[in-house]
């Protein structure tokens, strides 16, 4: 094993010099990627696998074009068509009309640089973050980035990922590296154990709501604990997706038995003899006792209930049985916010969110787009009906998971019930493919911002788990699950 | 990328926390590869539901249209990466923008398009902030990179601190695709090592 990359122990064992303090999980796999430092003092860090989406790509291909530059490892670079495409059975190019010339500027440039490109129409064409993951590009302890701020969703495999803009991504593409100040580390330690119908969405809204929105900004974050072990692959790619709701780039967790179990046989990942190998230097990969974060937070789950956000940014959270907070009793530098926030939802201080009408529901994006995510609001739908009123829609987030839904007969309990299923991309969560609400609606979404006018002009967005949205469309209103399940709601 | 060395423009206060990006380019209905970024620039927020303007956002009023420094609060630019955020910003002439703090990829973002970004203290934004009100765009402020002060009506300089190496960037508008390709010798051969040492991070193949 090279000294870079070995724990303190097997460092001493094998004679290395300089690598005997303990690391965090997060300093083992920045150290191994610095390529070199810049004269202005940044890391270069190498990106093992960029993903591009059509809203940024035509920027970064027109640039490299004027600068007469080319893509350097278009062999590591890969291509989604996801926020512009159409969620319409049948869509092509032109069903979004807003979205054509972005899908057929990232073809054209995907196919001039010779990069694989998961085109409209192709079996894996989905959202970047799931389809990343789902078809093994992204490994335990690679670097990675997308021009999306949802980048660090890949975390849940333990992959180290940046979100960036569009010049940050066509220097990538020119370069393969990152030029990057080295993040301070935090520790989120989740202790205990998730109730029954309590999700990582569930958490991660708490979380948010403990640390503010900017209170993990500068930080990379390394999420650990009895809670967090237990949970699925899917899950920990919710709690890593919405670590920038709480102002983190990267967010990720230690890879683990269950995380190779997921990965191995996925069509990008290593093969055979190299699968045995990675799997060693995998299993290194875990923070070492003693080692030392910047910050260390803990959040007991125990006794956790669903959540839902009641304002208009991410922290602005209460359980399903609270009630709108009111903005006098609110941190008083939070409370203009609030009261504003309070106008936009069009909410009174101390009505409890569990009862509000709704008038939409969206189970879908980055967030919550899995095949996990998607049985789980399906067995609180099977055998119920969309309550009269309610437009609810399910995307799949990305067509293979579309294709094994079907094959489970997800999509014949969501059309059954009254939702509208749909072809995979970003659909509702930024609107970005014309899927919105109308002005005023009331919707309770499993995305990841509750914005204003981010769902459509004046729209209200309550964010909350695939659980409670379904049984919120279910339901008209605001519903806890366990009741929904239980038949008292 | 356009230099940075000082900048002279009438500076309008936006005093509230975490204005995200969805607020600053907001994602409209109808869009196309060449966007209009000038008319992007806080468009829900300049433009009532009808399309006419709204006279009480701050950059409508009279003495703010031509304003070119924008003075906010903290976590400015939270949410979305998206970078025409910070090109929208550039197309209304607004070249500095003093903030509490800015969210980390979008203060990257103004970086690279020779958008000075301003961290200011909580105590010395709040006493700017309150100048920027009582000045009400009666009188431009001047930005300095070379001396690092912001100069106006209604007090004293300010003295601002900016990472060396940012300021450098900024004022030589530094190409930063170019500075990293002095390094491209560094790059091929870490990618040797690394195909030594982890393979499978420097191939990605379908195996099908």
């Amino acid at each position: 094993m090279p000294c870079a990359v070995a724990p303190p122990k097997i460092a001493q064992a094998i004679g290395c010099k300089d690598n005997l303090i303990p690391r965090t999980l997060f300093d083992k796999i920045w150290d191994f990627h610095v390529v070199g430092q810049r004269a202005d003092g940044r890391d270069l860090l190498y990106i093992d696998r960029h993903v591009l989406h059509e809203l940024h790509a035509h920027h970064g291909f027109a640039q490299l074009e004027k600068r007469q530059r080319g893509v350097h490892r278009p062999d590591l670079t890969f291509a989604v068509q996801d926020h512009t495409v159409a969620t319409r059975p049948g869509r092509d190019d032109e069903t979004n009309p807003s979205g054509t010339a972005f899908i057929r500027a990232m073809r054209q440039g995907a196919r001039k640089n010779g990069i694989r490109l998961f085109d409209v129409g192709d079996p894996e064409q989905g959202i970047s973050h799931v389809v990343a993951p789902e078809v093994g590009i992204v490994l335990p302890g690679a670097t990675h980035a997308v021009p999306d701020s949802h980048a660090s969703t890949v975390g849940g495999v333990g992959a180290l990922a940046f979100g960036c803009g569009t010049t940050e991504m066509t220097h990538i593409l020119a370069t393969q590296v990152m030029a990057l100040k080295r993040p301070k580390r935090m520790r989120a330690r989740l202790d205990g154990r998730l109730g029954a119908h309590v999700s990582a969405k569930d958490v991660a809204l708490r979380l948010i709501a403990q640390l503010g929105v900017a209170g993990a900004r500068g930080y990379a974050v390394e999420y650990a604990g009895s809670a967090l072990a237990a949970m699925p692959i899917e899950q920990r790619m919710t709690l890593c997706n919405l670590n920038i709701e709480m102002g983190g780039r990267s967010g990720f967790v230690a890879p683990d038995d269950a995380t190779f179990a997921w990965l191995k046989g996925r069509p990008y990942a290593p093969k055979d003899a190299m699968w045995d190998r990675a799997l060693d230097y995998w299993r290194t990969l875990a923070t070492d006792d003693d080692a030392e974060f910047d910050r260390e937070v803990t959040l007991d789950c125990s006794a956790l209930e669903p959540q839902i956000t009641w304002g208009t940014d991410p922290s602005q959270v209460v359980g399903i049985s609270g009630r709108v907070p009111d903005p006098a009793a609110i941190d008083p530098g939070r409370r203009a916010a609030a009261e504003s926030a309070l106008a936009y939802m069009g909410l009174q201080p101390g009505t409890p969110l569990a009862g509000l009408p709704v008038d939409r529901v969206f189970i879908g994006s980055c967030t919550n787009s899995r095949l996990a995510d998607l049985d789980v609001a399906a067995a609180v739908v099977r055998g119920r009906r969309v309550a009269q009123g309610v437009s609810a829609m399910a995307v799949p987030g990305s067509s293979s998971v579309k294709r094994e839904a079907e094959a489970a007969g997800l999509d014949r309990v969501f059309r059954d019930a009254g939702f509208f299923w749909g072809e995979s991309g970003c659909s509702m969560c930024a609107g970005g493919n014309g899927d919105r609400g109308a002005p005023g609606e009331r919707c309770v979404s499993t995305t990841n911002r509750n914005f204003e006018n981010r769902q459509g002009p004046t729209v209200r967005t309550h964010l909350a788990s695939p659980a409670t949205a379904a049984a919120s469309a279910i339901a008209g209103r605001i519903a806890d699950v366990r009741q929904v399940l239980s038949g008292a709601a | 990328m356009q230099p940075f060395s000082s900048h002279t423009a009438v500076a309008a206060p936006l005093l509230q926390d975490d204005i995200n990006t969805d607020q600053i380019a907001p994602i409209l209905h109808s869009r196309s590869l060449k966007e209009d970024y000038k008319a992007m620039l806080f468009h829900r927020a300049r433009r009532r539901e009808d399309g006419s303007e709204n006279p009480d956002f701050v950059l409508n009023k009279p003495q703010f249209r031509d304003a070119g420094i924008l003075v906010t609060g903290n976590n400015f630019g939270a949410g979305s990466s998206r970078e025409s955020a910070v090109w929208s910003m550039l197309a209304n002439n607004i070249r500095v923008i003093v903030a509490k703090s800015f969210a980390d990829i979008y203060r990257e973002n103004c970086l690279q398009n020779g958008v000075l970004p301003i961290v200011l203290a909580a105590d010395a934004a709040d006493a700017f902030a309150a100048r920027i009100v009582a000045v009400n765009g009666a009188a431009p402020f001047t930005v300095d990179l070379v001396s690092r002060r912001i100069g106006g009506p209604g007090g004293a300089d300010i003295a601002f601190d900016i990472a060396p190496a940012d300021r450098m960037r900024l004022l030589e508008g530094l190409d930063d695709i170019g500075l990293t390709l002095k390094h491209m010798n560094e790059i091929v051969s870490w990618e040797r090592r690394a195909a030594a040492a982890q393979p499978w991070l420097q191939t990605a193949k379908d195996s099908r």
